[in-house]
């Protein structure tokens, strides 16, 4: 175990650095601003390093923990600490900082400084959330994080940015001030605690456990997003410029389904068995019907949008499953989705950075002029339809095989779905790649260059790899699975 | 024949006692200088301030003592209010100077003189335990303000918010007054903690009480400005300069909720069920109305004005919860969180109306909300300050409105209204709407105009020291915090 505070290091070192990113001010200095945002982000990636090679695969508690009072009037503590369930995500919060970064480098010309700055402060909260133990901490970073993203949407974002920043940031609004008011219950049901930790030992009685778990369920459904509060995703998504993107689709959908599996199952394991049925059906809608929405969109932002919504049905899909399987594959798919959905999100900013448009309609051909780019397009297509041997196939086929155990039509219905995401995702690719070059926009295009390639790249490797050896990744859950699961088997009323 | 005079302990009063001293002699110096050397008379109303603000620490003993035949009252409480009120006032007129200085027939030595007056209204208000005592304080800050807000004689917009102000503050006087006679009538004392002595010792009659009582809470009402007594509110805001604007809308809303915690928690605890009740229904009412006009603004004056309606509601909340059918255990956790909502959102306002301030120039007032499209684009540094001003009267954190927030909803909670939180919460959503707004027209929008912000070097460093406050504090809530609920734990 490491002496250092390497969890305060993660959060607040991104959040040093895009200060001083922001200090460099306006864009005479962008270059500047640029190299400062990549050394930080890497800065912050390093730290986090520590935190998988130095990770007790056999404990299942809090590793690394900080503990420090901080606002002792309401006993509220900074408080933080990874077990198997987060720790990967700070990991991957860190490394898809850089990517974003770099995603940035050349399209964005206009504040720069300030752009740079929002993501690395975005990533230092989203490491908090990622950490904390205390309510009230994890609360703070929860609705703080919403500030940067509504900035990134509405300064760097499409046409429509103003209508989409506003409905992101008051959609999620919503959902978390009635998730800091069941805090507020569980503080004085508790006698006075705002630990996480000690929540999860709290006996309470059924009727307010449903409740809790309500106001819990629209704080972090709005997140995640599960039918039918998504729709705020698609619209952000399509104005967020591709950074924005990617941090939203590969990060922050993960908050939600992070929620659940850190406050809904544990703080309330009999209202979850309870309304499982509800879950597991919304997340059925979500995988089936956004799967069928996703296939006749024109917009490949929106369609890659509505994929998200589809397979982060499979993640809340596999929580409900109550069974190792289920909420590993789950685990794994969000850490995939984080790859692929990034990568995704690039490819087609590639795309809408040379041609300025992402409607399908107005490409073709493209593989005749991007030969690189597409063979990397490809793969990652391939891994959104989780295809085996990319990351993308692993999870959603342990979501599967646990919900065959729990019941046959639902684990039918989520297979199906593998069949529904083959098809919108390979139909994009076929009519935006394939073919004769459509039209003089594509004629001119040319291929990634050195940054976008190596990008790319990086996303590939980390794609095949957990798709070809996944045990490095599911070794490090599996203990705080099994402790979360036994947890949950156990009724708190008494 | 002078055998039943004694001479009252003056020193609980020493600082009003200084603060009256000094601003009849300001008075004096004024009429020798100039207007172009007006910084003179500035200098010394600063002065003053800090001196009252040294002399409330090396007088203040931590103990309750009464003076003046128990008409002045001197706690812990008042303490605290007195040195913020010192603080905000301070800081008001630091942002007032280069705007006055630009308009000429607000450059007189009056200006600062009436802010003193003011201020001295305000800490009789706190420290008031008669009540003759609270009407003199009351009088004394209205019958200033009246004055200031007319001060820019060549307005008529200015004159018509003075007049509409004078009136309606004269009709809330009398709502007061008439409900303090009812009180009087009822158990025969105008001292408040003598009141209370009477309901605990039972036998008065109960009509009369709440009558007067119906009529105290409505008088205090419109001193708040929360709803259905808040009409004068967006007018006045409007329609007064904009320093004024500035100094009604800071200061005084500490007097106010001494003179709420005065008499309703000190003199009428026994009746707190039905003041409860009333408040419950002004809190709503000002949340609702408050937060839904403010959305339809277009002047950001009037937009803050309705925001501070709903911000009234929302501290009235922390009143609500003291006493929970008879059990006064909550009591000091409500009433502190609600004190620690006042502060948070005094220094919060400041600086909103400090931002229009140091925007606006000779001949120009930034306060409509077009006036701060593109901010960012001008200078990124103060649309900065602009955007956590706004995301900390939403309530976001990590700005010391969302402990605020945090802090009486937890009271509310704790207290077993759950409702009125789910209520409290979703109006605070609505609020969020317009807040964003602003955030979206500095920070989405072309600017209108590129000229370059023409405030001094001092009011930018202080507004910008002011703008911190709101995010270090918001990481650091607990030393304020733990102050009002020492100071309250005190008093009462």
């Amino acid at each position: 175990m490491s002496t250092y505070p390497l969890l305060s290091f993660a959060i607040w070192i991104p959040i040093v650095a895009g200060l001083v990113v922001l200090a460099t001010g306006s864009d005479r200095n962008a270059p500047l601003a640029r190299m400062l945002a990549l050394f930080g982000s890497i800065a912050a990636f390093l730290v986090t390093i520590p935190l998988w090679t130095g990770f007790d695969i056999a404990n299942g508690g809090m590793q690394f923990v900080e503990l420090k009072t901080w606002i002792p009037r309401f006993n509220i503590n900074y408080h933080l600490g990874v077990d198997g369930i987060s720790m990967l995500f700070v990991v991957l919060n860190a490394f898809i900082t850089i990517i974003v970064v770099a995603a940035g480098w050349e399209v964005i010309q206009n504040k720069v400084a300030q752009y740079n700055a929002a993501f690395l402060i975005m990533s230092g909260l989203m490491n908090g959330i990622f950490t904390s133990l205390d309510g009230v901490l994890f609360y703070v970073f929860f609705e703080a994080s919403l500030i940067p993203l509504y900035l990134i949407i509405g300064v760097w974002g499409g046409p429509n940015r103003v209508y989409a920043a506003f409905k992101f940031f008051l959609y999620t609004l919503f959902g978390s001030l009635l998730f800091l008011l069941a805090l507020m219950y569980l503080f004085i049901q508790s006698g006075g605690s705002f630990s996480i930790l000690e929540w999860h030992k709290l006996p309470i009685a059924l009727g307010a456990q449903i409740w809790l778990f309500l106001a819990f369920m629209i704080a972090f459904a709005v997140k995640v997003p599960m039918w039918p509060v998504h729709t705020w995703l698609p619209d952000a998504h399509v104005e967020a410029p591709t950074g924005g993107s990617i941090v939203l689709a590969a990060i922050a959908l993960k908050l939600g389904a992070y929620g659940f599996l850190r406050f809904s199952l544990p703080i309330l394991p009999d209202a979850s068995h309870e309304l499982s049925g509800l879950v597991v059906a919304l997340s059925l809608i979500a995988v089936v019907y956004i799967g069928f929405v996703a296939l006749v969109q024109e917009d490949m932002k929106k369609l890659v949008a509505y994929s998200s919504i589809a397979h982060m049905g499979f993640v809340t899909l596999g929580f409900f499953m109550f069974s190792p399987m289920g909420v590993e594959g789950a685990l794994v798919q969000m850490v995939s989705h984080g790859f692929v959905s990034g990568a995704m999100f690039f490819c087609i900013g590639v795309m809408y950075d040379r041609v300025h448009s992402r409607q399908i309609a107005d490409y073709g051909g493209v593989v005749n002029k991007m030969p690189k780019f597409a063979a990397l397009f490809m793969l990652f297509t391939m891994a959104n339809a989780g295809l085996p041997a990319t990351s993308g196939f692993v999870g959603e086929f342990m979501v599967i095989l646990g919900a065959v155990k729990f019941n046959f039509w639902v684990a039918f219905a989520a297979a199906s779905a593998m069949i529904i995401g083959a098809a919108y995702s390979l139909w994009m690719y076929k009519r935006v790649i394939f073919g004769d070059v459509a039209n003089h926009h594509v004629e001119e295009l040319s291929d990634i260059n050195k940054r976008e390639f190596a990008i790319l790249g990086v996303l590939a490797i980390a794609t095949l790899w957990m798709g070809l050896y996944p045990q490095p990744f599911t070794e490090v859950m599996h203990a705080s699975v099994t402790d979360l699961l036994r947890h949950v088997a156990i009724s708190k009323i008494q | 024949m002078f055998d039943n005079f004694v001479v009252p302990d003056l020193l609980p009063a020493a600082p009003e006692l200084f603060l009256a001293a000094m601003a009849l002699v300001i008075l004096m110096i004024d009429l020798l200088v100039k207007d172009s050397r007006r910084t003179v008379t500035f200098v010394l109303a600063q002065l003053t301030l800090i001196g009252c603000a040294l002399i409330q620490f090396s007088t203040s003993t931590g103990e309750i003592t009464y003076t003046f035949s128990n008409m002045f009252v001197d706690d812990l409480m008042s303490d605290l209010l007195k040195l913020f009120l010192y603080m905000t006032v301070l800081i008001v007129l630091f942002y007032s100077r280069g705007y006055i200085i630009e308009r000429e027939a607000m450059n007189k030595g009056e200006y600062y003189v009436l802010a003193l007056f003011a201020t001295l209204g305000m800490m009789v208000m706190i420290s008031a335990n008669h009540f003759l005592t609270i009407y003199m304080g009351l009088e004394l800050l209205s019958l200033s303000l009246y004055a200031m807000v007319a001060m820019n004689r060549e307005s008529v917009v200015s004159t018509e918010a003075a007049m509409k102000y004078f009136v309606l503050g004269a009709l809330a006087s009398g709502l007061l007054l008439y409900g303090m006679s009812m009180i009087y009538g009822a158990t025969g004392t105008l001292e408040i903690t003598g009141v209370a002595e009477r309901l605990y010792g039972g036998g008065v009659n109960k009509s009369v009480l709440v009558f007067g009582l119906v009529f105290l809470v409505s008088g205090l009402a419109f001193k708040l400005g929360v709803v259905p007594f808040h009409m004068w509110i967006p007018d006045v805001y409007h329609g007064a300069p904009t320093s004024v604007t500035l100094f009604i809308g800071s200061a005084p809303k500490l007097a106010a909720f001494a003179i709420v915690m005065r008499l309703l928690v000190n003199g009428l605890i026994t009746m707190a069920q039905d003041w409860q009740t009333m408040l419950i229904i002004l809190a709503v009412l000002s949340m609702a109305i408050g937060n839904l006009a403010a959305i339809a603004q277009t002047n950001l004056k009037r937009m803050l004005a309705y925001s501070a309606i709903s911000h009234m509601g929302f501290m009235l909340l922390g009143i609500t919860t003291g006493v929970v059918s008879g059990d006064a255990r909550y009591a000091l956790n409500a009433y502190s969180s609600a004190m620690f909502y006042v502060i948070a959102y005094v220094l919060t306002s400041t600086a909103s109306f400090g931002m229009i301030l140091l925007m606006s120039r000779a001949g120009f007032e930034a306060d409509n909300l077009d006036d701060f499209k593109g901010l960012n684009k001008r200078s990124p540094w103060f649309a900065g300050v602009m955007l956590m001003i706004m995301f900390s009267m939403a309530g976001v954190p990590f700005f010391i409105g969302f402990f605020a927030k945090f802090s009486v909803l937890q009271a509310v909670v704790a207290a077993g209204y759950m409702w009125l939180a789910i209520v409290a919460v979703l109006f605070s959503l609505i609020g969020a709407f317009y807040y964003l707004r602003v955030v979206k027209l500095m920070y989405f929008d072309a600017p209108l105009d590129e000229t370059p912000i023409q405030a001094g070097m001092d009011m930018r460093i202080l507004l910008s020291a002011n703008g911190l406050a709101i995010g270090l504090l918001g990481v650091f809530p607990q030393v304020i915090m733990s102050l009002c609920a020492y100071a309250l734990l005190r008093s009462l």
